[in-house]
């Protein structure tokens, strides 16, 4: 009866459906691509890091036997003995057929320099061992390293090798006689900076990143939470608040080294501060993280409903205990998220720390906030720079041990977010 | 309200007040300038910080100009104590340094450092003449059919400027303007090349200006790439390109020589004796200034500068040789220690040197 009526449309629109199953699917494929070309990035972006990092968790040592001369120990200050000569003196006696002054120069070119102050340490420690001749597992030196791990091509010839054939000789004769070995490298986490390769290590810039986030930490997060909940409840709603959450919002989208100079400016020009401490790095860094925390609290305080506040003023709650003891636990889940993650940016700031001063070559490990130091990001910037070969795996290295700190705290984020968030 | 007010303005000023008096009492020895000088101070510092019980000096590098205006903003413990400096220090500079305070400096020489231009090992090595140089990057060169005139540089392959030259593309990888080592290769390659002219050579003394302009410009066309303060970037990038050639210093030829080579400038290889004889044509000295105001309020300066005026730091065997720095000859190197010793300051009635003299 109304058949021819109704027809037409559907017929219409029967005709216009497979064109648009067609362009739902084309629209599908082209969101799975994005996808899947972001995490292939992802991937090469790891491998790369991963496959020229890797190695450096391990690292070569050669055991020779070092005689301490109490001659060389005539001198209260055991330090000043001549160790790298005991140790030249030992790589002598392991290679007697050695002679002429360049071929002596590239035996003792085997181990590394870090060798004499492991010694000095081992004397000082225990000063029985004057007189006595010890076998020790001393560093090898970073070429010696790199051959060993493959990076130094034995097939080439030899003016295009870092290690000579005479030191492929002596280094076979060794390995044949268990004298060479490869074990976890410590050194990299356990020893600070070093001009040396094989003596470098990431516990000093890790040391330093700590002091400094722990100043960010401690002066971001209150000032930030507190100034949140007064612009979120207390501030009148004018012309001026406005002004000031507008100026906010900004603060967070400027480059970070414009706060690098504000903090040269104002920190260490005007207050005197010493340059290249986590003091002035962290209050840097604080600059950067408070617009980051002041918009994530002011977010998570706006989504408590108006409910919970009106009930808690209902039953006869002042403003600042309906505040305190109601919207503020309510809210703090997603204030810790936005608190993580900008722990999590500056963790990874480099720009702004430059005009403090804190890229430099620091060895000794900071104790405190007032200790010249270094930061992460900063250290791997300044192996990437060196001209040595074998400092090329330990910056990747660096980089690994960066992201797997980034990686816990944002999903420690993730988690506390999943955790506590209340879903109303 | 106000009570707590005062107290929290209280709490504050007294965090800022104590942390100036932290800096009051610095025990370890600041050092800023030349990345040039970078590589080897480090290695006296990390030495001297191991083998002694003073704290290992800071080192950070924010370039010779850079490091110069930090040491001469005046005395004090705020102030760097040591400026590395991979050129002699301007009169300007000098004059600064006086006018803030900073009147007594020792400037102390450790080496020299050569400027090498490397290409891979996968092709033949250049040889060049600061001529050819000049004439490959100036962005204003004489004209090619003669005469006085400047016309901007129209040359494209290396066989354009000379004909013993491979005719291949001129691309040369350097450092960018902010770098000492861009000042120091436009002083002693392409100043010294254009001085070849006889209308340029003359022009010296009749417009500085239009000579500085002629004999240190480098060109914008592409054919010059600025690759950045990483060398080690520069060094990748030769290995990828035969035909490229990088501007660098000689301790990245000396780590990377399985890899890449030096051009042969005028007849000499850029190698280590040739660079300590004087006879590579572009190689400058390196030093450092100290404040002597500062030795003995900052503890361990004076035993910083023995050890790095020591043979087995600075000598033909040392360890700042193995790192790829030039030593000095030994008669300078026992004047300057000699020197470093008595603390001798620079004195206002200094002759202005060449900032890149060579050492004849």
């Amino acid at each position: 009866m109304d058949q021819p009526a109704i027809n037409p449309t559907i017929d219409k629109v029967n005709k216009g459906l497979k064109r648009r199953y067609r362009a739902e699917r084309r629209f599908r494929i082209f969101g799975a691509t994005a996808i899947l070309s972001a995490l292939c990035f992802l991937f090469l972006l790891f491998f790369s890091i991963v496959s020229s990092g890797y190695k450096a968790f391990q690292k070569t040592f050669i055991q020779i036997d070092v005689f301490f001369d109490p001659a060389e120990f005539t001198n209260e200050n055991l330090a000043t003995a001549n160790f790298p000569g005991l140790i030249k003196a030992s790589l002598r006696s392991m290679f007697p057929e050695v002679t002429s002054r360049s071929d002596k120069k590239d035996l003792y070119y085997l181990v590394s320099p870090g060798a004499s102050f492991q010694l000095i340490n081992l004397v000082k420690n225990n000063t029985s061992l004057i007189g006595q001749t010890k076998q020790i597992w001393v560093p090898a030196n970073d070429d010696v390293d790199m051959l060993l791990k493959g990076n130094i091509d034995r097939s080439r010839p030899e003016d295009e090798r870092r290690v000579n054939d005479n030191q492929l000789t002596w280094l076979d004769k060794l390995s044949r006689d268990g004298k060479i070995k490869k074990t976890f490298n410590t050194t990299f986490f356990k020893s600070g900076d070093s001009r040396e390769p094989e003596l470098a290590g990431i516990w000093g810039a890790t040391c330093g990143s700590f002091y400094t986030l722990l100043i960010t930490l401690s002066l971001s997060f209150p000032i930030g939470i507190a100034a949140a909940v007064y612009l979120e409840e207390f501030a009148p709603k004018n012309r001026w608040t406005d002004i000031i959450e507008v100026n906010i919002n900004n603060l967070a989208a400027v480059p970070s080294i414009v706060y690098g100079l504000l903090g040269l400016a104002v920190f260490i020009n005007f207050f005197g501060m010493p340059r290249s401490t986590p003091v002035v790095g962290g209050l840097v860094l604080t600059l950067i993280t408070l617009p980051v925390i002041i918009i994530a609290s002011r977010a998570s305080l706006k989504s408590v409903p108006p409910s919970i506040r009106e009930a808690a003023l209902g039953i006869g709650a002042s403003k600042m205990q309906t505040v305190n003891h109601h919207v503020l636990p309510l809210a703090l889940p997603g204030m810790l998220t936005g608190t993580i993650i900008g722990m999590a940016r500056a963790l990874g700031e480099t720009a702004p720390l430059l005009m403090v001063g804190m890229v430099a070559f620091i060895v000794d490990i900071p104790h405190g906030i007032t200790d010249p130091a270094t930061v992460l990001p900063v250290q791997i910037y300044l192996w990437s720079d060196s001209p040595e070969r074998a400092f090329v795996e330990k910056t990747s290295a660096a980089i690994m041990v960066l992201l797997v700190f980034l990686f816990l705290m944002n999903g420690a984020a993730v988690f506390l977010r999943k955790r506590f968030e209340i879903k109303w | 309200m106000k009570k707590s007010i005062l107290l929290a303005s209280a709490l504050i000023a007294g965090m800022f007040a104590g942390s100036s008096a932290q800096a009051a009492g610095r025990d370890y020895i600041s050092v800023v300038g030349s990345s040039t000088v970078y590589p080897f101070s480090t290695v006296v510092a990390e030495q001297f910080g191991k083998t002694t019980h003073f704290k290992t000096p800071k080192i950070e590098t924010t370039g010779t100009g850079g490091g110069f205006k930090l040491f001469c903003s005046g005395v004090g413990v705020e102030n760097p104590d040591v400026a590395n400096a991979s050129r002699a220090i301007k009169k300007s500079e000098f004059d600064a340094c006086q006018a803030n305070g900073v009147k007594e400096i020792v400037e102390v020489k450790i080496g020299y450092d050569g400027i090498v231009l490397a290409s891979s090992k996968k092709s033949a090595p250049f040889k060049l003449s600061r001529k050819d140089i000049f004439l490959a990057l100036a962005k204003n060169v004489p004209d090619p059919k003669g005469g006085d005139k400047l016309v901007p540089n129209p040359y494209k392959t290396w066989k354009d400027v000379n004909p013993d030259l491979p005719a291949t593309k001129i691309e040369v990888l350097g450092p960018p303007p902010t770098s000492g080592t861009r000042d120091a290769f436009v002083e002693l390659a392409m100043e010294a090349g254009a001085k070849t002219f006889p209308f340029i050579h003359d022009m010296e003394k009749k417009d500085q200006d239009m000579y500085k302009a002629t004999s240190q410009t480098i060109r914008e066309d592409g054919t010059y790439i600025e690759a950045g303060e990483n060398d080690n970037l520069i060094v990748q990038k030769l290995e990828a390109n035969p035909k490229a050639v990088g501007i660098f210093g000689f301790s990245f030829l000396d780590q990377n020589a399985d890899m890449i080579q030096g051009s042969i400038v005028e007849g000499e290889e850029p190698t280590f004796e040739n660079i300590a004889a004087g006879k590579y044509p572009v190689s400058r000295p390196l030093l450092f200034y100290v404040k002597k105001a500062h030795v003995d309020v900052i503890p361990g300066i004076r035993e910083f500068l023995a050890e790095f005026t020591s043979e087995k730091a600075w000598g033909d065997e040392g360890y700042l040789a193995d790192k790829g720095m030039i030593p000095m000859q030994k008669e300078e190197r026992d004047q300057v220690a000699k020197d470093v010793k008595e603390l001798k300051t620079l004195t206002k009635k200094w002759k202005p040197i060449f900032p890149f003299m060579l050492r004849k």
